[in-house]
Parts: C-alpha cells; structure tokens; sequence
C-alpha cells in the first residue's frame, strides 16, 4: 500500500511538473509537408535543410516536426489536417501541388498559420511563397555561351509547365545576349526524380552535340555523367559540385532559411500576417554556386550579371522579348514582362527550334 | 556510326536492371509464386550495395550486399507466403511498401555521398573496334553478368532434372506433391533466387549507372520487370529480347525529343508502355485457344494435406 502510494505520488508529480513545464514556455509547434523524401539531396533536402536550421535558430521557442513523401491529392488534405489536429500552428506545404489541399484546411481552421510554396491561392490566414528561378538561368545562359565550343546546350526539363518553360527560356535569353547563334535541345523526362532517366537524357543529349547541361529535375545524375563525359554542367536546387568537380559551372541552390527565419520571428511575436513573397537573387533565397571550371573573364562576366541582376539594373525578361514567331511579347510590366506573364509562361521565344509539348 | 554505336551503349546500360530483376522473377513464377515485391527487393538491394561498396571501397562487396539485402527481404516474404500460406498478391504489394520505406532508412546516412562506378572492360585494339567494339566488348561487369545469368537459367530450366521439377511445381503443385517432390523448399529457394536476383539489378543502379544513392531511385523499374516477364510469356531468350525492346524505346524516345521533332513529351514517354501492352494483346491473340502461357499455380497458395 506504501509503495503504491509513493508510485501515485511520483506519477502526480511528473504530470504537475510536465503540465507547468508546457504553460511556462509554450513552444511553437512549426510543420511542414514534403512532396518527396528528405535524401532526394534537391528541392525536399534544401526545405530540410531549412527547417533544420531554423530548428537550431530558435531551439528554445519553436518545435519543428515533417511528413515526407505525401501524394499531391486528395491524401495531402488528410497529412495536413494531421499536423493541425496534432497542434501545429504554423505549417509549410511545400509543393505546388499541394495548393488545393491547403487552401481548404487554411479555411477549416482561421487560427492556424499556413505558408504554401510556388502556389498563388492566398487567404487571411494563407501565405505563398517563391523562387525567382530564372534569374539564376540567365546567368547560366551567359555563362554556356561562352563556354560551349560546339555551340548546343544541352536541357533536361522535368515537366512543360510554366516554370520550368520559363527557365528555358530565361537561359536562352541569356545565351542570346552574349551570342545571338546559340542553341538549346530540350529533352522532357516527365518526371521530377528519376536518376537513370536523367542519366540517359543527358548521355542522349551530349551524343547529339550538346556540350553544356543544365537540368529542371531533381538529382545529381546528369552532373556525374558530364563530369565523366569531360563536358560542362549546372546543378539544380543544391550545390553538386561534389558530383562534377571538373563538370559544374554553378548551381542555382535554393536557400530557404532567411525566409523561413524570418517568418518564424513574425509569428513568435505575434506579428505574421498573409502575404505573397517571390524571392530572387536580392532576397538571397536563390544563390549561385561559386563559379567554377570557368576562365577569369567568364567569371567576371558572371559576377557582374549576378551584380546587375541582385540590384535591380537588369531584368532576364527585358522587352522586346520575341515569341518564337519573332514577334514581339506584349510588354505588361512596363520595361520588363510582369510577373504574371513569367509565372504563366507557355512558350518559347524566338532562337529555339523545339515545338512546346501541349501544357 | 559514332552516333550508333553511343545509343547501343545507353541502351544497354539502361536495359541491365531490368534484365537482372525479371531474370529472377522468371524463376520465381516458373515455380508458381508470385512475387509483387520486385521494387521494394530492388531498392533495398540499391541501398545496401551503395552502402557497401562506400564502406569498403569496391564495387564487389557493394554487389554482394545488394544481393543478400534482396535475399534477406524475400525470405519475408517466403515465411509469410509459403510458411503461412498468405495471399501472395497483398504480401508482394506489402513487401514493397516496406522496402521503399526501410531503403530510406538505411540509405539516410549515404545520401550526397559518391563513389566510383563500376569499371569498364578494356581490351586493347579490340575494345577500340569501331561500332561494335565497345558494345560488345567494353561493358562494365553487370553486363555480362546478366546475360551469363540468363543463359544460365536457360539451361537450368531447359536442361537439367532440377529445373524440370522447378516447373512441374509451378505449373501442378498437388501433383508435384504427390510425387513427393518438397514443393514448398524448392519454392522458397526459387523466391530466395529472385529476391537476389532482384537486390542485385537494384545494386546495378548506385553502383554502375549513376554512382550515388538517393531515395526512390529505382523509380519504378521493379514493376517493369515484373511486366517484361509476362511479356516474354515467361521464357528466358524472350525476355531479354523484351529489356532490351523497352530499353531501346525508351533511349531512342529521348534521342527523338532531342533532335527536335516536336512530338509530344508526354505521348513519346508512354511510347515504351503502349509497346509492352500492344506486345501482350499480340501475344495473348496469337495464341488464342492454346491457352494461357503462365505456370498454371502461379499465385497459389499451397498447403500440404496431412
């Protein structure tokens, strides 16, 4: 009877202290959703590698949780609603595809936080956030022009949709700029993540000519096979530079964690309020990958783009821009094409030979 | 000729896996069990031979581990399938559910790390044959060893006593009984043979096509497998004639893209599917009245009367 006492006693305590432990210093409970797994070392990794340092940022005042490889779809509305229900107040969704998903949970539930990633659909309590991708494209175009000797750049695309559309098209205006002849061969993997497919594309590409690849998927695999080859590369979504030391020119890496920071630092002081922001070069959530394999004054032309672009001096998508029938593109942003003429892009300009596969 | 000679090798390189998985698979069907399992026995054959061969250092070792990695999950599979007798279309869907999930666990660690990919042979002069030089002759070692698997299991099926029991079993496994062959050992060592075939073809990907480990990478070439063996209406000789078809579409579908013809990605990307079913049709309407080819048990459950 004592002893069953003492065990009463002990299990109260714990309880009493657990319960005021959690009133004193209640942690921000921060989610987020992943389309793929954490060791596809490109778009999911570098939202991990986000998260966790954002983890380490605020230890004391934030607890940071992931579910990885959810369906776009109808299974997403159910992860999401997981994270709500388990006292999530802030959750990120981290792919275009989950949009509808989280724009009907944010609507469920007005006091939780949500931030969904490359979508437009926005509410009260609803944010969207972005990469300005194709300004990193630009200055891979200057710099493939001016290191390809056979003159063809070689493009892995993933999938026709607009923002990878606009990133063929960014670089090719970048190439233009320095050499008006360049030319692109595109081949569509139809799919973000397959490593042999990659693999293949590549080995297909640089069989017919192409001596620079650059990529719109998901791993490393056309970064080894250039290096192996003796061509050039650019890595996508992380630094790769590992996999090509002699191959990668730069890489366009994603690098969420100042945005993330700083959203966190908004809501932990009750300040966080909806909002749409599409980041470049200037707000350091896309970086280039130091310049390598490169001679100094294609370096130095880099740097200056890179500079030009950050500052604001020059846009990738300066007008005139010509459609691919030499046309000039409606101007809707004054000197430059507005940001819904870049995000809803479907075609190609002029100086690619390729048909756009229907979108 | 160059050009010729540089899309047999990428369709080589690409037809291997699957080669190696379904070469399995054929065995295990041939002995009337079927075994859904293929991508999650390939994937953790993937991730145990990357982890291997990074540990060691060779590309031997990291094979070896891919092949008993592959083994060890189909023994699961053995137990539950033959040792309980359960329904093996929900057990081979289950075992690679978890094979997805416990290559993710086990690669976790390996992730961003590279190794040095499997070599090439090199003869002198006659590597250097123009067209068919390299083709033949400067392969990595997967390469021949897959097709000296699948002559291999030619002449086991075809040419010995063991493999004629292996078929007696697949196709009448209460006669085989009755005849007091050990239906259920001789099944579990056809799917201990498959589930290392299938590690290794998944090994082949870390560790000769691109030499890294990453979640998924398999993407889905376990299930290919398992269709090329129907589609070589389980005979060993057709089925390489089929990975090297699909392989072969499927290079020459990017090459297509590549030049610029303007077909659509999406229909050009389904071409090597539409061809494995345009194949069955074929196949099924050929043969009409004589019946189905399969092993007539396959995907039954046997259990010895007492």
């Amino acid at each position: 009877m004592k002893r069953l006492m003492i065990a009463a006693a002990v299990v109260a305590l714990t309880l009493g202290s657990a319960l005021t432990g959690a009133t004193a210093q209640e942690k921000l409970k921060v989610g987020f959703i992943y389309v793929g797994p954490v060791g596809d070392m490109g778009w999911t990794y570098q939202h991990e590698v986000g998260r966790r340092a954002i983890q380490e940022q605020f230890k004391d005042k934030i607890d940071t949780s992931y579910l990885e490889n959810v369906n776009e779809g109808p299974d997403a509305e159910r992860s999401i609603e997981q994270l709500v229900r388990t006292g999530h107040k802030l959750i990120y969704t981290t792919s275009f595809g989950f949009m509808d998903a989280t724009a009907k949970v944010a609507k469920k539930y007005p006091n939780v936080m949500f931030e969904h990633a490359t979508g437009y659909k926005r509410d009260k309590n609803l944010a969207t956030y972005s990469g300005r991708f194709y300004e990193g494209r630009y200055i891979m175009g200057q710099i493939a022009a001016r290191m390809s000797k056979s003159g063809t750049i070689g493009y892995i695309g993933s999938f026709p949709i607009p923002e990878v559309v606009s990133g063929v098209n960014a670089m090719m205006l970048g190439a233009q700029s320095v050499r008006p002849d360049m030319k692109v061969k595109i081949i569509w993997v139809n799919a973000w993540y397959d490593p042999g497919k990659e693999a293949a594309a590549a080995r297909a590409l640089a069989d017919q000519g192409a001596d620079v690849l650059a990529q719109h998927t998901d791993s490393a695999a056309a970064m080894q096979f250039a290096n192996e080859r003796g061509i050039f590369a650019f890595g996508q979504d992380s630094d790769q530079i590992k996999f090509g030391p002699k191959a990668q020119l730069t890489a366009i890496v994603n690098n969420w964690t100042p945005y993330y920071a700083e959203r966190i630092k908004l809501a932990l002081e009750g300040k966080w309020a909806t909002g749409d922001v599409w980041g470049g070069l200037n707000s350091k959530i896309v970086q280039m990958a130091p310049y390598t394999n490169m001679p100094d004054e294609v370096k130095k032309l880099a740097t200056e783009t890179e500079g030009a672009i950050s500052s604001g001096t020059l846009h990738p998508f300066k007008c005139p821009v010509l459609a691919q029938d030499g046309k000039p593109v409606e101007c809707k942003g004054g000197t430059h094409l507005d940001d819904g003429q870049i995000l809803g892009m479907n075609f190609y300009i002029k100086g690619i030979d390729d048909k756009l596969p229907g979108m | 000729m160059e050009f010729v000679e540089a899309v047999l090798l990428t369709v080589i390189t690409a037809s291997t896996p699957l080669l190696l998985a379904a070469s399995g698979e054929l065995v295990v069907e041939r002995a009337g069990v079927l075994n859904l399992g293929v991508e999650g026995m390939m994937i953790v054959g993937g991730a145990c031979g990357f982890a291997g061969a990074y540990l060691t250092g060779s590309i031997a070792i990291g094979a070896l581990c891919g092949i008993l990695a592959g083994a060890a999950l189909s023994a699961v599979f053995a137990a539950v399938t033959l040792g309980l007798a359960a329904n093996q279309v929900a057990s081979g869907l289950a075992l690679t559910i978890l094979g997805v999930g416990l290559s993710g666990l086990i690669g976790a660690g390996y992730v961003g790390q590279k190794i040095d990919g499997a070599g090439h042979l090199y003869i002198p002069y006659v590597t250097d044959i123009p067209l068919i030089g390299k083709v033949i002759f400067g392969e990595n070692a997967f390469v021949y060893f897959s097709i000296a698997l699948l002559i291999g299991i030619w002449y086991f099926l075809y040419r010995t006593r063991a493999g004629l029991i292996l078929r007696a079993v697949g196709d009448n496994h209460a006669s085989a009984h009755a005849l007091g062959y050990p239906v259920l050992r001789i099944r579990m060592l056809a799917v201990l043979f498959g589930g290392a075939c299938a590690g290794l073809g998944g090994a082949y990907l870390p560790l000769a096509y691109t030499p890294f480990w990453v979640s998924g990478m398999t993407a889905g070439r376990g299930w290919i497998a398992l269709a090329l063996v129907v589609f070589a209406s389980w005979l060993p000789f057709r089925l390489m004639v089929g990975a090297y078809l699909f392989g072969g579409i499927t290079i020459l579908q990017l090459h297509a893209q590549a030049t610029g013809l303007g077909i659509p990605s999406q229909l050009m990307s389904s071409l090597p599917y539409l061809a494995t079913i345009l194949v069955l049709v074929a196949i099924s309407w050929v043969r009409g009245r004589r019946g189905s080819p399969a092993p007539a048990s396959l995907g039954l459950a046997f259990v010895p009367d007492r």
